[in-house]
């Protein structure tokens, strides 16, 4: 047993913090200006941050579920909204499934030069990965692909967006889902970008008959879910790994007001009821913190025990979240409330987390499910 | 023990109901039931519809413009307006202010103001809380100095709600730095338009703007518009936070939102089914019901007890804690129905009079945005620790 950082974990950690405190504009964010920042972008991809979510063999120096964890609960500690979690989900489906010629794009994303999405999301799906109504048919030696894709993060900005679509059987069935890559500028590719609540943009896609190269199959057709459960099991453990940073910075938020705000002639922070509350929130952000743990150490377990700590993971940081969330504004009082204080951004961007890969209660139902299996 | 209302009760609520059939246009509670922003036109032409059956001010005397209702007539009419996603009454002219007048206000000033917050000539705003004055309110230090037949005052409030619409503000103001804080405390009447007064807008999570910082400097305020005897202040406030509290537990909100709840866990889908099936979701809309349905009697507890004569006091500081956590707690469960979609946040579509499409559903984004912006029912109005503290006081002692 050994829960320390390797040195290099450790230098990247390190790194990525002083890196973000930098670069990271929160008033930017807030007022919407642009979704994330290009400098920053870059800077990432310069300090390998891009590439310390591949292994070796895809390109990159890292890869695993702790690389993932220090690299996002950094960005979260910082409430950076910079894409990346897209990256770990398009990157990693394209690092597992593609073709050489589909790998080398990885070079270019590792170098911080292309953008990434993954259009899987549907209405009326929620956070059932097997629910795809977006069809693709086969043309000649090609693919014509049609249907809708719900909150696409990055959507607007990537160059490419991994699709998934239906090749066959029925809506909601494991078989019949295959994966494509397509450029945003294909004909019949429609896009309404948009801001989304917790930074960053997110795009509502209309496919109206995009017509595919046989090469833009992103792996074999009709099996395509086992790679998309794997690699949203890795973006799990990413997202709840950055709800845990957020976390951890509305905590110093709160404990910093505490200690200043004087209210009936003494700092807040002197009062027992809130005290106690304190403690609280710390005793449920260290469970979150060994749930993220438990995840990162299972990413490469058979399905069943890595699918069954995915839902564990994201329940029991989804049900913090909320806490932390709630808490930190309650102790905050107005001030906690509004957009010129740091915890209001914090606070919407970690709300938000639930809202990705599915909310607690969700996977309180999956678990009950897997476990019963 | 007697749950049923009397004939006569039952027979204004059906008046009411009739009313609202004919006279709530479906523009505006459209606007209520999306959670879009209302203008100021939109309450001022609801207030004075009300006005014209004089229940605008129901609880007021009929010798002021009201109805002289009791608490559970005023309970009836809560009830009736939010099923039906009537406009909120402005409270700050109608519930505070009023009531301040007529108990501590001159036979003159009562004259004067009270016909024109019931015509709608003045908008009222509250200028309570101070940035260093919160929970602790006492230690407010916007400061009012006698000058001849004026008082000039200088200091900054907060959190005004809907101050930018405000042409006056009543203000809680120092008068006296020496002695205990509460003591040197007076309300007073000030003219918005009056010169040295500032205005910005504070957006809040929900991205809205409906609060507000006002700032004084050297603002000029005729004596005359001293409310009750300089330096009393505090008792005025008190006044104020424990009799004006009949709504604080929110049941009628609290009906609405979980009517929306259930509408939205029918429509959206889990499954392949609607997600209001969904064994683990039902059962979480259950127990916010079950904790609703109770808290709706304990309510109609103080209602009643209200509607005797006795002054509720620690049960208004208690409907406050449950109403306020039953609602925050139906917002959440509403903004989770909405899965993704609760993530698009195009705050245009929430402005009144916005073309802006909706992304999703059109109740997906008010439901993430009201789950941020009730955040503010636990901490506003006294907050909840503020209400806890009082409660045990009166069980525990100092």
């Amino acid at each position: 047993m050994n829960f320390d950082l390797t040195d290099e974990r450790q230098m990247l950690s390190d790194g990525l913090r002083r890196l973000l405190a930098d670069k990271t504009d929160l008033k930017a964010i807030v007022e919407g200006d642009r979704a994330w920042s290009t400098e920053s972008w870059a800077a990432l991809a310069e300090m390998g941050v891009i590439g310390a979510l591949f292994t070796e063999e895809e390109g990159g120096f890292g890869g695993a579920g702790f690389d993932l964890m220090v690299v996002f609960e950094e960005m979260g500690r910082a409430g950076a909204p910079e894409p990346l979690l897209e990256v770990v989900l398009a990157g990693g489906l394209i690092a597992e499934l593609g073709s050489e010629a589909q790998r080398a794009h990885l070079e270019e994303v590792i170098g911080g030069g292309l953008q990434l999405a993954f259009a899987h999301g549907e209405a009326g799906a929620r956070y059932d990965l097997e629910h795809v109504a977006t069809e693709a048919r086969r043309s000649g030696d090609g693919w014509v692909l049609s249907g809708h894709k719900a909150v696409v993060t990055n959507g607007g900005d990537a160059d490419w967006l991994v699709v998934s679509a239906r090749t066959s059987g029925k809506v909601g069935e494991r078989d019949g889902i295959s994966l494509f890559l397509v450029p945003r500028d294909a004909d019949g590719l429609t896009l309404r970008d948009y801001p989304l609540a917790g930074g960053g943009r997110g795009a509502e896609i209309d496919l109206r008959d995009v017509s595919l190269p046989a090469e833009a199959l992103l792996g074999e057709a009709d099996h395509g879910l086992e790679a998309i459960e794997r690699q949203n099991a890795r973006a799990t453990c990413a997202l709840t790994a950055e709800a845990l940073g957020l976390m951890e910075r509305a905590k110093d938020l709160t404990i910093d007001y505490l200690s200043q705000r004087k209210q009936f002639g003494q700092p807040l922070a002197r009062f027992q009821a809130l005290q106690h509350r304190m403690s609280e929130m710390l005793i449920e952000i260290e469970q979150a913190r060994s749930a993220v743990i438990n995840l990162a150490g299972h990413l490469d377990a058979p399905r069943a025990e890595r699918e069954m700590h995915v839902s564990a993971t994201k329940q029991l940081v989804g049900q913090t979240a909320k806490l932390v969330v709630e808490e930190a504004i309650q102790m905050h009082g107005g001030i906690g409330m509004t957009m010129e204080y740091d915890l209001g951004h914090f606070a919407r961007r970690l709300t938000m987390t639930e809202h990705r890969l599915g909310d607690a209660l969700y996977h309180l139902g999956r678990f009950s499910r897997l476990r019963a299996a | 023990m007697d749950l049923t209302y009397t004939d006569a009760q039952e027979a204004f609520r059906d008046d009411l109901r009739t009313f609202l059939d004919q006279r709530l246009p479906k523009r505006l509670s459209d606007k209520v039931r999306l959670g879009q922003h209302l203008t100021k036109e939109d309450y001022e032409s609801w207030h004075a519809a009300l006005q014209e059956r004089n229940w605008l001010a129901g609880h007021w005397p009929e010798a002021h413009g009201g109805s002289g209702w009791d608490a559970v007539e005023r309970h009836i009419f809560e009830e009736e307006t939010t099923r039906a996603h009537a406009p909120r009454i402005i409270p700050f002219g109608i519930a505070m202010l009023g009531p301040v007048l007529m108990k501590f206000g001159s036979d003159e000033q009562k004259a004067h103001w009270l016909p024109r917050i019931l015509d709608g000539t003045d908008w009222w705003c509250q200028g309570y809380s101070e940035p260093g004055a919160g929970s602790d309110l006492a230690s407010l230090k916007t400061t009012a100095e006698r000058d001849g037949d004026h008082y000039v005052v200088n200091g900054q409030k907060t959190w005004t709600t809907l101050a930018q619409y405000a042409d006056h503000i009543f203000c809680l103001v120092r008068t006296r730095k020496e002695g205990k804080p509460q003591e040197g405390i007076s309300f007073l009447l000030i003219d918005m338009d009056d010169p040295g007064i500032e205005v910005r807008p504070i957006v809040l999570i929900d991205g809205g703007a409906e609060v507000n910082e006002v700032f004084f400097k050297d603002v000029r305020v005729p004596a005359g518009n001293l409310v009750g005897e300089e330096n009393q202040g505090w008792t005025i406030a008190k006044y104020l936070l424990t009799h004006e509290r009949t709504n604080i537990a929110g049941v009628g909100f609290a009906n609405q939102a979980l009517a929306n709840l259930r509408r939205i866990a029918g429509l959206e889908m889990q499954h392949g089914r609607p997600l209001i099936e969904d064994p683990l979701f039902a059962a979480e809309i259950a127990k916010l019901e079950i904790a609703l349905m109770a808290m709706a009697t304990t309510n109609l507890r103080v209602v009643s007890a209200a509607a005797e004569g006795s002054a509720p006091g620690v049960e208004s500081s208690m409907l406050k804690v449950k109403g306020t956590v039953i609602r925050q707690e139906i917002n959440d469960l509403t903004r989770l129905a909405c899965g993704p979609y609760a993530m698009p946040f195009v705050s245009e579509a929430l402005e009144a009079g916005s073309n802006v499409e909706p992304v999703g559903p059109d109740y997906a984004m008010p439901a993430t945005a009201d789950y941020f912006n009730n955040r503010k029912l636990s901490i506003y109005g006294g907050s909840n620790e503020v209400q806890k503290s009082i409660i045990a006081k009166t069980m525990l002692g100092a």
